[in-house]
């Protein structure tokens, strides 16, 4: 891969230093832009800047919301208005002795913070439209309490918000502080959305069952995230309150939080350069269009209706332009065995993983009836069977999907907990899946890099302040996802959008993304279905490899060729019973299977 | 006091049952839930009063026009907010383009019509006091509504059509029903439902643009607690959120009723997020 290549900023991408520097331009001109305003701008566009910035100040932290996490907080000028009226109650003393607006200000972002995770917690458990509605209905409650809590917030005359101390006290000092405290929103999102938490954000929006098999906990990262954009929305809030000098509750209106949410829609999901584009345009549209101003909730609307409808991808799909060259069409998977020592190198203890007595039933149907298997480290471990004979079945009961009514599975001396699938990985468990699980949206190392989430170290602090240790473990997740591809044979294609790729390269980069665990277990679900014959060769060898490293593979397939070549063991199910279990040469001439199963 | 609690409670929980089987019809055929249930219902009300006060429309013609006009606007919506997102449900864009034509329709009507709100004309001028027709109307309107759908879904060739598009949309399609045009016919009659909804509620809440949104959200809660195309649960549900809405309105005042109705709304939901009557856990590996 050319390395000196633009890259696009939307992508998330870090490390070489040309790519860093060509993502960076953009931010850097709008930058230079903001810092020559005052040479030529009059107060009005002074203030004009400083909404724009305070405005993305919040939006950044909404951005890791709605465009990575996918989750649809529509409400979110409830959290703008609580941090206005934090600082303003605060900084005038109507609930307690006044304190100083600087601290007034670190009191909104606080209980931004704690509200952005209480309007974000029914995120956890509610689907989309649900969630919608709660941000929506939050909206509503907290400017009826703004009208109603009269001997506090002033009721439907308000009150006055806090007046910073000199230099800030000027239209200018204002701007400078507010457009100082946008770069460090930026920097902090951007931060997030180039660490594994803001890939274990976009896994769970576009592939959360394959998040939740990497052990990405989404209430984990959500939650994180909730009280960060809580906190930066909080801020904003009392940042907006000091620009106005004086807020009322008519001032949080739901356009205000049109304009956040299409703001992120407009610049297009993960980010960072796209949304900020979007907020200024959006901030910019009624000051171009003055007449417009009556009509500002239907031009929102209506951009929302264009973009949904005709350009789902945003400003940043515009942007980027590197994803629109065609792949090379004779491309092959040459998997690299040599390398799987140094990738599984630190390899943990094998162990056996025994299922006994494995009873599922959906209703009256029972798809494991009394299943009693061990797959043993170092052994490719076959489960075969007609359709609808349970194998599919007795994996997702192995990964935790599942939880079968009796029966206990271990993994070395501990039991597996049925049906919480998270905790999987950490077992050193890791498996693909039927319909390849990707992140579309994602380049093929960052996919693999999903898979690494759980090795790093720093936590979503250090993250957000990029620390050292962050930095560390992004590199050594970067590197280990390298090896990973050059492993399975996708090396060439790390830096393309995953979408792009073919049906069987998916298959072997769910393979890569689960090698990134060192797995003591490995579950593939049908890999071969859709490859060519050379390619299921390939697998083969590569499969074997992985089991030889002392990985314990527990195979689901329907190609025989490839089942009798690479298995050391195999069970044949049938109506979710053992028929037979062997070598495959003992399968091979076993009279039920051949005719039940084989047809010969 | 009593009295007058269950005569608004159930007229209030009367229109925000209509609302929920607005939700609901649109869902059944589409799986989509719609932004712009509320909004019909608040057109329900404006168009109303804009075809028999503003225009002098006699009662029956007046709530045809209004009906109709609803009608074309469900159909729009199916055209316009549904149909080009519905291949992409996974991304669920169909909340933001339904969301989108919803203050679309919202704003025309709160620039072109009025932002204040404005009267609805008195229907019959029957009954006074707790009796008056403003209470009774929404709930005789949600039972005639109720049992006409009844016996559509159960009698009707058209009605068993219907549930089953909404019971499994591909074999319906295997069948040779004729989907698409059976949703836009569940997308007009879902609109007449919530123009009916607004017209029978006119009296008590006024033609008023931003009614749109708080139908929007008081008529959902009753399909959230009875559990999605649960025609019934919706009835239950949104009687049940009227009487406790206008008890606590009476006990504690406006605003800390809606705090009330909203904390335990999130609170019911966390616990049985299927709702209360619902028992759907859709397949995930």
């Amino acid at each position: 891969m050319a390395s000196d290549r633009t890259l696009p900023a939307s992508r998330i991408r870090a490390a070489q230093p040309s790519h860093r520097l060509a993502s960076l331009a953009p931010f850097l001109a709008i930058l230079v832009f903001l810092a020559l305003l005052p040479l030529w701008g009059n107060d009005y566009r002074a203030l004009i800047g400083t909404r724009a910035a305070i405005y993305w100040i919040l939006v950044a932290g909404l951005n890791l919301i709605v465009g990575f996490a996918g989750q649809l907080a529509i409400g979110y000028v409830a959290l703008f208005a609580i941090g206005a009226y934090t600082a303003s109650i605060l900084a005038a003393g109507n609930l307690m002795t006044e304190i100083s607006p600087a601290l007034a200000l670190l009191a909104a972002a606080a209980v931004g913070a704690g509200f952005g995770l209480v309007v974000g917690l029914p995120a956890l458990r509610l689907r989309t439209f649900y969630f919608a509605m709660t941000t929506l209905g939050f909206a509503t409650i907290v400017t009826q309490i703004a009208l109603g809590w009269q001997s506090v917030t002033g009721g439907g005359i308000g009150l006055s918000g806090p007046s910073l101390p000199a230099p800030f006290d000027s239209a200018w000092g204002l701007y400078g502080l507010c457009v100082g405290l946008a770069v460090v929103a930026t920097i902090m999102s951007a931060n997030i959305a180039h660490s594994r938490f803001g890939r274990a954000l976009i896994a769970t929006r576009d592939a959360e069952v394959a998040a939740e098999a990497n052990g990405i906990s989404k209430p984990a990262v959500l939650v994180c995230v909730f009280l960060f954009a809580g906190a930066a929305a909080g801020l904003a809030g009392g940042l907006f309150a000091t620009l106005q000098t004086y807020i009322t509750p008519d001032a949080f209106t739901f356009d205000l939080s049109l304009l956040f949410f299409i703001s992120v829609l407009i610049g297009g999901r993960g980010s960072i350069l796209g949304p900020l584009l979007g907020t200024i345009l959006l901030t910019l549209l009624p000051e171009i269009a003055a007449p417009l101003a009556a009509w500002s909730t239907f031009v929102y609307a209506g951009l929302l209706l264009v973009i949904v409808l005709a350009m789902p991808g945003g400003i940043a799909a515009l942007l980027d332009r590197s994803n629109r060259q065609p792949l090379a069409a004779n491309r092959a998977i040459v998997p690299n065995i040599a390398s799987l020592g140094r990738l599984l190198g630190t390899a943990r203890s094998a162990q056996n993983l025994t299922l006994s007595d494995v009873v599922l039933s959906f209703g009256g149907l029972r798809a494991i009836d009394g299943l009693t298997l061990s797959v043993r480290p170092g052994e490719v471990h076959g489960l075969i069977g007609p359709n609808g004979s349970g194998k599919t079945t007795t994996l997702n009961v192995i990964s935790g999907y599942y939880r079968p009514q009796q029966g206990r599975i271990v993994l070395g001396d501990t039991d597996l907990p049925p049906g919480q699938p998270v905790g999987r990985a950490a077992l050193g468990i890791c498996r693909t899946f039927q319909t390849p699980r990707i992140i579309g949206a994602a380049s093929v190392l960052e996919n693999v890099m999903v898979g690494g989430t759980l090795s790093g170290r720093a936590s979503f602090v250090e993250a957000l302040l990029s620390l050292p240790r962050s930095h560390r473990d992004e590199a050594a997740i970067r590197q280990t996802a390298r090896l990973a591809l050059e492993v399975v044979g996708l090396g060439a294609l790390e830096d393309v959008r995953a979408d792009h790729l073919q049906h069987s390269e998916l298959r072997f980069l769910e393979i890569a993304r689960g090698l990134m665990l060192c797995p003591r277990l490995l579950l593939l679900d049908e890999p071969a279905a859709g490859l060519s014959a050379t390619e299921i060769l390939r697998l083969g060898t590569l499969i074997r490899a992985i089991s030889r490293a002392g990985v314990a593979v527990l195979l689901v397939e329907h190609h025989a060729d490839l089942i009798f070549e690479i298995c050391d063991q195999i069970t044949v199910l049938n109506l979710g019973r053992v028929l037979a279990h062997g070598t495959p040469a003992e399968i091979r001439v076993h009279k039920e299977v051949v005719s039940a199963y084989l047809g010969g | 006091m009593l009295s007058s609690i269950l005569a608004s409670g159930l007229a209030i929980g009367a229109i925000y049952a209509l609302i929920g089987i607005t939700y609901n019809t649109m869902f059944a055929t589409s799986r989509v839930m719609s932004f712009t249930a509320g909004q019909l219902g608040m057109l329900g009300g404006v168009l109303g009063s804009m075809f028999i006060l503003r225009l002098g429309f006699p009662l029956v013609a007046g709530l045809a026009a209004t009906l109709l006009c609803c009608a074309a606007v469900g159909v729009a919506t199916e055209f316009i907010a549904v149909r080009p997102v519905l291949k992409s449900l996974e991304q669920h864009l169909y909340v933001l383009s339904t969301l989108a034509f919803a203050l679309l329709i919202q704003q025309v009507t709160a620039i072109e019509w009025s932002t204040e709100p404005q009267p609805f004309p008195r229907l019959f001028g029957i009954g006074s006091g707790i009796w008056d027709e403003k209470y009774w109307l929404p709930v005789v309107t949600c039972a005639a509504t109720i049992g006409a759908l009844e016996y559509l879904y159960r009698r009707t060739l058209i009605g068993r059509a219907f549930r089953a598009v909404a019971e499994d949309n591909f074999a319906a399609r295997a069948l040779g029903l004729p989907e698409r045009n059976l949703r836009v016919a569940s997308y007009a009659l879902a609109a007449v439902v919530g123009g009916l909804a607004g017209f029978s509620g006119g009296e008590l809440m006024l033609a008023f643009f931003a009614n749109g949104s708080q139908l929007n959200f008081y008529g959902f809660i009753p399909v959230a607690l009875g559990g999605l195309g649960n025609n019934r649960g919706a009835l239950i549900g949104g009687l049940a959120l009227g009487l406790f809405q206008q008890a606590a309105n009476f006990m504690v005042g406006g605003i800390f009723a809606s705090v009330a109705v909203f904390v335990l709304f999130i609170i019911v939901l966390l616990a049985a997020p299927q709702g209360l009557f619902g028992s759907t856990v859709a397949r995930r590996v």
